[in-house]
């Protein structure tokens, strides 16, 4: 039986405190310029992009830095105009912490952009491929946080359904909130685009009711538009309804399929902010080179929504927002629900970076990693699991790190939504426990792989010098005897009759050596005295030598 | 600015597994009241006796795995186990059986299994069955519920009877205890009296109350009120008491309808003995219990079947424990066999 739901419902979630009142009152402020901008090349998911410029080189605002090499990946351009000052490792904002490549430009505040060729409307009449390539030149990957190229996710056409997914559900964040409703024309405008790649017959726009404001603005441009192609779809405020997943669960009461993708069900989601990217790159040709990124939380003294170019450090933002209060504690790039803390701010503005909730301590409730009690099986992770599985059951089989049994449990459809964490009253950190059980698994299946390659390639080796030894020493033969036939010598069967023949003279002087010991002497003249000594003689000797042969 | 480390998610509900216990251990007030107020001071010797006990020996086993004495003590979970254990034995059980029981309960049942969240069995229960395979005769010292008798026990009494086994006067212990109204009808069926004729003998009509016991059925209403209190709270899971109730109620509907005279109706069977006790207090926690939607449904279900096996045809005056031990066993391979779908398996049953 095919799962359905009603419209309306997807399993699990939480209704949670928002918190959004803190930064969604005032209108997008431009982000300061600054004298130095840090690119990192990888911004998505897959492969980096192959730098293209030089240290020292001149660029121009919006010129492309890396070009993308394989199939999913993506380009990073210059944010500003200046010169390339650095190519290196650099601090970026990333879970593990580990430094990446980094294309450092030095700010000349001309502002002097490449040159721009805007397509405009005539995208009406360019086809997907066309389209796809301007999507992907410009850099443009999913700004709901899961920073996948997007023209990739545009590969399929003839999907029915187009979700733009505006939902936002997760607490303090407020960007697509506000670019919603400053900038509903354009988020419209870029979906129109994307439907027009993907031959979509429909488009939802789906907002959580917890923003009429952003619902009525959004409207007010469907309106506008007229064709009816557009719907908003006010769906209820549950967290995680933002999840692609679950969203579209929602909206069409069909499930994606496990390791399937939402084309499989005919539908294609994308963030607001990405729609409104798209319809940058195509109606003003400026790539994908800033994004609104919300300040908030009681740590910062003045909550907003900053639009900030890709590669503008953190610090210098926080210092646009007044600084940090006293009291605070953390730095979290992302939502309280799925972000991560970061351990400096000296880190630049990357394009998954939608929102930095600086904390303080009574703010936030971590679950202890040292001393949580035992999980007491009571359930409720299960209860509000949006993925539909059994956590504690993936809590016991991960933290007895037995792996297979966690896997069978469904390990890797978990989101890490963190549903299953935030009700859990024995505040088991469970989450932290299914990220550590995954990436041991990636480990042990990587290290499984190169073990595997590197037996084989031991393998290949010894065959290869055994098959080389062989030929070798048949090649010493061949050579061999070419040689001795050229001298005119005994070939190589001659040889071997001498060996013979040496060997059977051999055997017939020792069978006569040993014949000797017992053949007559030659004492027949001798007297019968002597002859008596001699035999004395012998008779001592061979005791002798029977001695010392024991 | 400190940049603190922590991973997410860094908010989380305020639901406290103490919180949990110390809930459930307050639903538990009313029908601890009213068994004291039938059944008198026995009952408060049980509770404090067993309280003392169980406390005692969980500090003395912590002590001893090098593990934190107080603040597992303050989880309020070895507090449930008392106060269940207690509720379950007859008021003039001897001081010693409850201390066994208690111990049983919290040294091997839940310790040596690797204490709070590890324990396969519900450690009330197998205290409790252990006593009662043990000293069955003890296990029958109830007293007739208050109503039945004029006045409850007088203190000293209670206290000699429990502490010393001295009866008053010159009587023998059997002359003071009592059937409980489900074991007088088992046995008077068993002796071919019908249940219309018991309710109406003169030794053991005054037991019986409107629809079961008299007291017992109070007592039951009560953990009844108190349970639904706990759902309400959403502190326990609803479908095991609604699965052990409604299958409960299924069977012996079935087979008093069958049969009047030898089978006690079906709201007899949901008031008597332990059964709501057991439906929101015993077979709901979670640790022994099955941990699956589906699993919760089959789990209670067992416990109910059993539950009315034993109390019908087996030999022993309830069947609860015994239930819930059974089913107890069964938990890991319902768990295994009764996961739910994970979102996107569109695979065929």
């Amino acid at each position: 039986m095919e799962p359905t739901h009603k419209p309306g419902h997807f399993h699990g979630g939480l209704r949670l405190n928002y918190h959004k009142e803190l930064s969604n009152q005032n209108a997008i402020v431009a982000g300061k310029a600054q004298s130095r901008y840090v690119v990192p090349v990888q911004q998505h998911i897959g492969a980096p992009g192959e730098i293209i410029v030089e240290t020292g080189q001149c660029v121009l605002k919006g010129q492309m830095l890396t070009r993308p090499t394989k199939l999913i990946s993506a380009p990073v351009h210059a944010p500003v105009s200046g010169r390339v000052v650095d190519i290196g490792k650099q601090a970026v904002p990333h879970p593990s912490g580990m430094p990446a490549d980094c294309i450092v430009i030095e700010n000349d505040f001309q502002e002097q952009w490449v040159e721009r060729n805007p397509v405009g409307d005539r995208y009406n009449q360019m086809n997907s491929h066309e389209l796809r390539n301007i999507v992907r030149d410009a850099g443009i990957v999913g700004l709901g946080g899961a920073v996948f190229p997007s023209a990739i996710k545009q590969t399929e056409t003839n999907i029915h359904t187009l979700i733009i997914n505006g939902v936002e559900c997760e607490p303090y964040i407020t960007c697509d909130d506000r670019l919603m409703r400053e900038r509903a024309r354009e988020i419209l405008s870029g979906a129109d685009i994307i439907a027009h790649i993907i031959k979509a017959r429909e488009c939802i726009i789906a907002i959580e009711d917890n923003k009429p404001e952003a619902i009525a603005a959004i409207q007010a441009a469907a309106d506008e538009d007229g064709t009816g192609f557009f719907r908003v779809q006010s769906i209820p405020t549950i967290y995680p309804s933002g999840s692609e997943k679950q969203l579209i669960t929602l909206l069409t009461g069909k499930e994606v399929p496990i390791n399937g993708l939402p084309a499989d069900i005919d539908v294609l989601c994308q963030n607001v902010g990405t729609a409104y990217a798209i319809h940058k790159a195509v109606h003003e040709d400026e790539p994908l080179i800033s994004r609104i990124v919300t300040f908030t939380g009681k740590g910062i003294k003045q909550t907003q929504n900053l639009e900030v170019l890709i590669g503008t450090s953190i610090a210098d933002c926080a210092a646009q927002c007044g600084g940090y209060s006293d009291d605070a504690s953390c730095l979290i790039m992302g939502g309280p629900m799925m972000g991560y803390t970061l351990s400096s701010d000296q880190l630049p503005v990357v394009k998954a970076c939608n929102c930095l909730l600086v904390t303080t301590s009574d703010e936030i409730h971590p679950a202890n990693t040292e001393a949580h009690l035992p999980c007491i099986r009571c359930g409720r992770c299960v209860d509000v699991c949006p993925a539909k599985l059994l956590p504690q059951q993936i809590y016991w089989y991960a933290s007895t790190h037995n792996f297979e049994r966690a896997t069978e449990y469904h390990l890797f459809d978990c989101i890490e939504c963190g549903c299953c964490t935030y009700v859990c009253p024995s505040q088991i950190p469970l989450v932290q426990y299914y990220r550590s059980a995954k990436s041991e698994i990636w480990t042990l299946e990587a290290e499984r792989k190169k073990s595997n390659h590197a037996r084989e390639r031991h393998e290949a080796r010894e065959r290869r010098l055994q098959q080389q030894k062989r030929e070798r020493e048949e090649n010493l033969r061949k050579k061999r005897e070419m040689l001795n036939k050229k001298k005119g010598g005994p070939a190589e069967s001659e040889i071997d009759q001498k060996k013979t023949a040496i060997e059977a003279a051999l055997a017939r002087v020792k069978q006569k050596k040993e014949s000797l010991s017992v053949a007559p002497k030659n004492v027949d003249h001798l007297s019968a005295d002597q002859q008596r000594q001699i035999k004395e003689a012998d008779q001592r000797r061979r005791a002798n030598g029977k001695e010392s042969d024991e | 600015m400190l940049f603190r480390k922590a991973h997410s998610p860094f908010i989380n509900a305020n639901t406290r597994v103490h919180s949990i216990m110390y809930q459930v251990l307050a639903a538990l007030i009313p029908g601890t009241l009213a068994s004291i107020y039938f059944f008198g001071w026995g009952i408060l010797f049980n509770l404090i006796i067993a309280t003392g006990v169980c406390l005692l020996s969980e500090a003395a086993v912590l002590k001893l795995r090098a593990r934190p004495v107080k603040p597992t003590l303050k989880d309020g979970s070895t507090l449930i186990t008392a106060c269940l254990l207690a509720l379950a034995l007859p008021p003039l059980v001897p001081w010693w059986l409850t201390v066994i029981a208690s111990i049983f309960a919290i040294v091997v049942a839940k310790q040596l299994y690797g204490g709070l969240g590890f324990n396969l069995f519900n450690p009330a229960m197998v205290g409790y069955v252990v006593v009662m395979v043990s000293f069955p005769r003890e296990m029958t010292y109830w007293t007739a519920p208050l109503g039945a008798m004029d006045q409850w026990l007088s203190f000293s009494d209670v206290f000699n009877i429990i502490f010393h086994s001295a009866v008053p006067g010159q009587a023998s212990i059997d002359s003071i205890t009592m059937a409980t109204p489900m074991d007088a009808i088992k046995t008077q069926v068993a002796l071919e009296h019908d249940i219309s004729s018991t309710r109406q003998s003169p030794v053991y009509g005054p037991l019986f109350g409107v629809i079961a016991g008299k007291g017992w059925e109070w007592i039951n209403l009560l953990f009844l009120a108190g349970g639904l209190w706990l759902i309400k709270m959403k502190t326990i899971d609803w479908r095991i008491p609604v699965s052990f109730l409604l299958t409960l109620l299924l069977i012996s509907n079935f087979f008093a309808v069958s049969d009047y005279a030898t089978y006690p109706s079906a709201l007899f069977h949901l008031l008597s003995g332990g059964t709501m006790l057991c439906a929101f207090f015993i077979a709901t926690d979670p640790i022994s219990a099955s941990t699956t939607p589906r699993g919760r449904w089959i789990y209670g279900a067992g416990i109910g079947v059993l539950t009315y096996t034993i109390r019908t045809w087996g030999g022993y005056p309830d069947g609860i424990a015994f239930a819930v031990v059974f089913m107890n066993i069964t938990v890991p391979l319902l768990d295994y066999y009764t996961r739910p779908k994970t979102y996107g398996d569109l695979e065929v049953d």
